[in-house]
């Protein structure tokens, strides 16, 4: 292991900024959907590489759980997201401004 | 140059470039498979760091299952085709880039006042922390001391699931009869949503 650790947060830092980018651009309720998946990833690198930089498993177990969590957030936003389809015909989220003054 | 070296090398501008693809794809299926590149260039980096047991989960849950959902949802609701690119506010896209710059430079600052451009981690880190193999080290960690949270992860995935039934199945009530005769009267109300 002659990587500094830093790369791969550099790394992962890039992937949570063009995440953040994707959820401010896209309009497509399901692409912003993947980019908030780009971030968590990032943060999970993030994770692993304090893990491996610390020389304990804290950080491999917290990823494990972040794992866990976004796999029940992609259960639970891709079914309100079939749902606002089928009443609203739309995935785009600048037709759903209903509670918008 | 060590191998690990030449693996972080090549995957990272893969990983980067294929996060970056995402964005400019207008197609959503498109953009699915790019992450799905993007994902296993991460799994790749978890070998690296010496997590294999996180390596194949990876794989496992967000290439496969996850990545599976996302297509399968796309399909579902016909949505592959581009997407529009009229914006409601016409300063949005270069301010979330300029934001985007400054996060990243943020966080770059961050990482070279906390970690440090130099650090590495252990080399005895397979025979100290991964005593006995990732996977078994692991399940200590997660069964002693963190078994807490591990019961209550139980908890979250029954409840999103029973979550996402209910919102995605379709609610029929019964008809009254006060209704089946509006409807006799009118067809087309037939079609109204209840």
């Amino acid at each position: 292991m002659t990587t500094p650790i830093a790369y791969f947060l550099v790394v992962s830092a890039a992937l949570f900024t063009i995440g953040t980018v994707g959820v401010m651009v896209r309009r497509n309720a399901l692409v912003i959907f993947m980019s908030v998946e780009l971030q968590l990833n990032g943060v999970n690198l993030a994770l692993v590489a304090f893990s491996r930089l610390h020389g304990n498993l804290t950080g491999q177990v917290l990823t494990f759980f972040s794992m866990v969590v976004a796999a029940a957030e992609v259960v639970v936003g891709l079914a309100i997201i079939v749902y606002v389809f089928r009443r609203r015909r739309t995935a785009n989220v600048d037709d759903l401004a209903v509670l918008r003054w | 140059m060590s191998a690990d070296q030449i693996v972080f090398w090549v995957f990272a501008p893969i990983s980067i470039g294929s996060a970056i693809a995402i964005l400019l794809q207008r197609n959503a299926v498109h953009a699915a498979l790019f992450l799905i590149v993007n994902f296993f260039t991460i799994a790749v980096f978890y070998l690296v760091l010496e997590a294999p047991f996180l390596f194949a989960v990876q794989i496992i849950v967000y290439a496969g299952a996850i990545m599976v959902l996302f297509l399968f949802v796309i399909m579902l609701l016909g949505v592959d085709r581009d997407e529009v690119l009229t914006e409601r506010i016409p300063w949005q896209r270069p301010a979330a880039i300029l934001i985007g710059i400054g996060v990243f430079a943020e966080l770059v600052v961050a990482i070279r006042a906390g970690v440090g451009f130099s650090a590495k981690g252990p080399e005895a880190f397979a025979e100290t922390a991964n005593r006995g193999g990732n996977t078994e080290a692991l399940a200590r960690a997660l069964f002693r001391d963190y078994f807490l949270p591990f019961e209550a992860t139980s908890v979250l995935l029954i409840v999103a699931a029973v979550a996402a039934m209910m919102l995605a199945a379709r609610h029929r009530r019964a008809i009254t009869p006060a209704e089946q005769e509006a409807l006799a009267a009118e067809p087309e109300m037939a079609e109204v949503a209840p």
